[in-house]
């Protein structure tokens, strides 16, 4: 009993993060119809950067800041410059650019930084919280950190002016532009907003894996899992999904297909969902007219 | 007389100049042409699926690791001898492309190729697993020898290889040929361009979808085992995700949906990493990725394209129609009338 609750918190805390990168590709599928391969790749440039900063002397949380504004400024470079003329292209052509992001990313953060495996520092104290000894603290810690994330992400697009801009210009481009939305700057926003929530997610899971190039292929892969097994046009589900995958695959680790093939266990849930629920939980089934 | 014009007389002197070069170049060089077939044929087999049926694929590499390791166990565990293990791998990879089919029947663009990714991800774990290890060698790999030329040939190992993989590459793309040109592959461009006026044509799409995963497996699987072969080592991680991107990425730059576009791409991926890794180690990477990029926005039909644009207005017959865009799946807004 022990055993399996501290397989489901850990569970949870890797969850969190799972479901911060499927919030993040959410964000970006709802405004453009677009998944961003390179989600995973920028994350761990944008981690690299914070061991950087930190190496340098900076406390911990003043390199997260720094980290999550560069970050922010780099997606949204990105969309200004190489998504804004894919908007309207064949599926093909804006996979074959996210193809493309992923490989200059990998191999961008390898040549800078070296393909060594790096340890990363946690913010958290070592000293024992008061769960009982069941979720270390960089995981509660890091559990808290992505619920008070997926909170500030709620609250920006339900309550704030920009937010709803925001909304209005992924819903309906059109008529947004019609309202004086501009919508150009809302989907590069948008990118921005993306690009720190994967940073976040990836300064969150450094000290768990460790650091190293291709740390977040991995973890993208979950993050895929999530956001299509909650519907992948539905922020709350990718959370839901998130957190729901990351229990999945620490139960199923434990007790049912071994730590080697936890990835695979991501395809059959990808491929599940797919075939079984294409919507997802809590996503929109499309009806498309021809 | 415009020989450019015409495909036939092109492809008979790239035959007659590949088979030349087998006496003229060093046994490395020949080791990299080989390469050279085999990924040519595993882009064509990309190709047709992705390039003719508009299925973007990201995950082919599983494909050309199952072939592989067909043709390694068999060759290390059973002594089957080296020419035999091909059908063998075709057979298999034709199966496990059916059956992947089915699933990819029900996911349109974006999440095929989603799904197809994570298969990519996923395949150096399953080669690894456990249960398998016995046949596969687990982490280790297999190591398998080269074959010998036969009948007392005047031709040491690599010659011999280099004319046996250019041999099944002549006669698959001679099949592929056929096959694209005809009733078949003009039922794939219909499919791949409007579902919906394709079936009303006639044309059963799931069957056609089913059939033409199964045989860009089997060609792409083909080749994975013509690879082995040559390389005579194989092992989970030389199957990692980045060989599923780097077949993408040779038949993007190459061409998409042109035969000698394969080929074109299977050049660029054998010969850029060697010029990058003068560079540094994380070079090849970063110029695949920057060339990618650049050839979606400059020439999306890739090197083929490029040269049919400069050799002249008269597209060779099997290129798509240059209003078609490429590859894509129809959308729905794009409805005809």
């Amino acid at each position: 009993m022990q055993a399996l609750l501290h397989q489901i918190f850990s569970g949870i805390a890797t969850g969190g993060i799972y479901a911060s990168v499927a919030l993040a590709l959410v964000m970006i599928y709802q405004a453009t119809h677009h998944v961003n391969f390179a989600q995973g790749e920028m994350a761990t440039f944008s981690t690299y950067i914070a061991l950087t900063l930190i190496n340098y002397g900076l406390s911990y949380w003043l390199a997260f800041l720094i980290t999550l504004v560069v970050s922010f400024i780099i997606g949204l470079i990105i969309e200004r410059v190489l998504m804004r003329p894919m908007a309207s292209a064949p599926v093909l052509s804006s996979v074959g650019v996210f193809i493309g992001l992923l490989l200059i990313f990998n191999s961008v953060t390898g040549w800078l930084f070296s393909y060594t495996v790096k340890a990363f520092p946690s913010p958290f104290p070592e000293a024992m919280p008061a769960l009982g000894g069941w979720v270390s603290p960089h995981e509660a810690g890091a559990t808290a950190v992505t619920l008070i994330v997926l909170l500030l992400v709620y609250g920006f697009f339900r309550f704030t002016r920009l937010g709803l801009a925001m909304r209005a210009a992924a819903y309906n481009p059109v008529s947004a532009r019609l309202v004086g939305i501009r919508v150009g700057w809302m989907l590069a926003l948008g990118w921005g907003l993306a690009a720190a929530i994967g940073a976040i997610a990836g300064m969150m899971i450094a000290p768990i894996v460790f650091l190293d190039p291709n740390m977040m292929a991995g973890i993208l892969l979950y993050a895929f899992a999530g956001a299509l097994l909650g519907g992948i046009d539905n922020p709350l589900g990718a959370v839901i999904g998130g957190f729901a995958v990351g229990v999945i695959e620490n139960i199923a680790g434990a007790y049912l297909v071994g730590a080697e093939l936890k990835l695979t266990l991501a395809l059959v849930i990808i491929l599940g969902v797919l075939v079984l629920k294409p919507a997802g939980l809590l996503g929109r089934a499309v009806v498309s007219r021809v | 007389m415009r020989a450019e014009r015409n495909p036939l007389l092109i492809g008979l002197a790239v035959v007659v100049v590949a088979v030349a070069l087998a006496f003229l170049l060093s046994n490395y060089h020949l080791f990299q042409l080989t390469m050279v077939v085999a990924y040519a044929i595993a882009i064509l087999g990309l190709d047709m699926l992705t390039g003719y049926t508009g299925q973007i694929s990201l995950g082919h590499g599983a494909f050309y690791a199952v072939g592989a390791y067909v043709a390694a166990i068999l060759m290390a565990n059973f002594n089957v001898p080296y020419w035999a293990t091909l059908p063998v791998s075709a057979v298999v990879c034709a199966g496990f492309g059916f059956a992947f089919g089915f699933p990819a029947l029900r996911l349109g663009g974006l999440y095929l190729a989603l799904a197809t990714f994570a298969l990519a991800i996923a395949v150096p774990q399953l080669l690894k697993y456990k249960l398998l290890e016995d046949w596969t060698g687990g982490v280790q790999g297999i190591v398998i020898s080269k074959p010998d030329a036969p009948f007392g040939l005047p031709l040491n190992q690599d010659q011999w290889l280099y004319l046996f993989t250019l041999a099944v590459g002549v006669v698959l793309f001679v099949l592929a040929r056929n096959l694209l040109g005809g009733r078949i592959g003009r039922a794939m461009r219909a499919v791949r361009d409007h579902g919906v006026a394709a079936e009303a044509m006639g044309i059963d799409i799931a069957l056609l979808k089913t059939r033409s995963f199964a045989l860009s497996a089997m060609y792409t699987g083909i080749a994975g085992a013509l690879g082995a072969i040559a390389v005579q080592f194989v092992a989970p991680d030389s199957f990692a995700v980045f060989l599923s991107i780097t077949l993408f990425v040779g038949l993007v730059v190459g061409g998409i949906t042109s035969l000698s576009g394969a080929v074109f791409g299977a050049i660029f991926i054998v010969f850029l990493p060697n010029f990058a890794d003068q560079i540094s180690k994380a070079a090849p990477g970063a110029i695949y990725g920057v060339i990618l990029i650049a050839f979606l926005y400059l020439a999306p039909k890739g090197f083929a394209g490029l040269l049919r644009r400069l050799v002249g207005p008269r597209a060779p017959h099997l290129a798509a129609p240059a209003s078609s865009t490429p590859a894509a799946p129809p959308r729905p807004a794009r409805a005809k009338n």
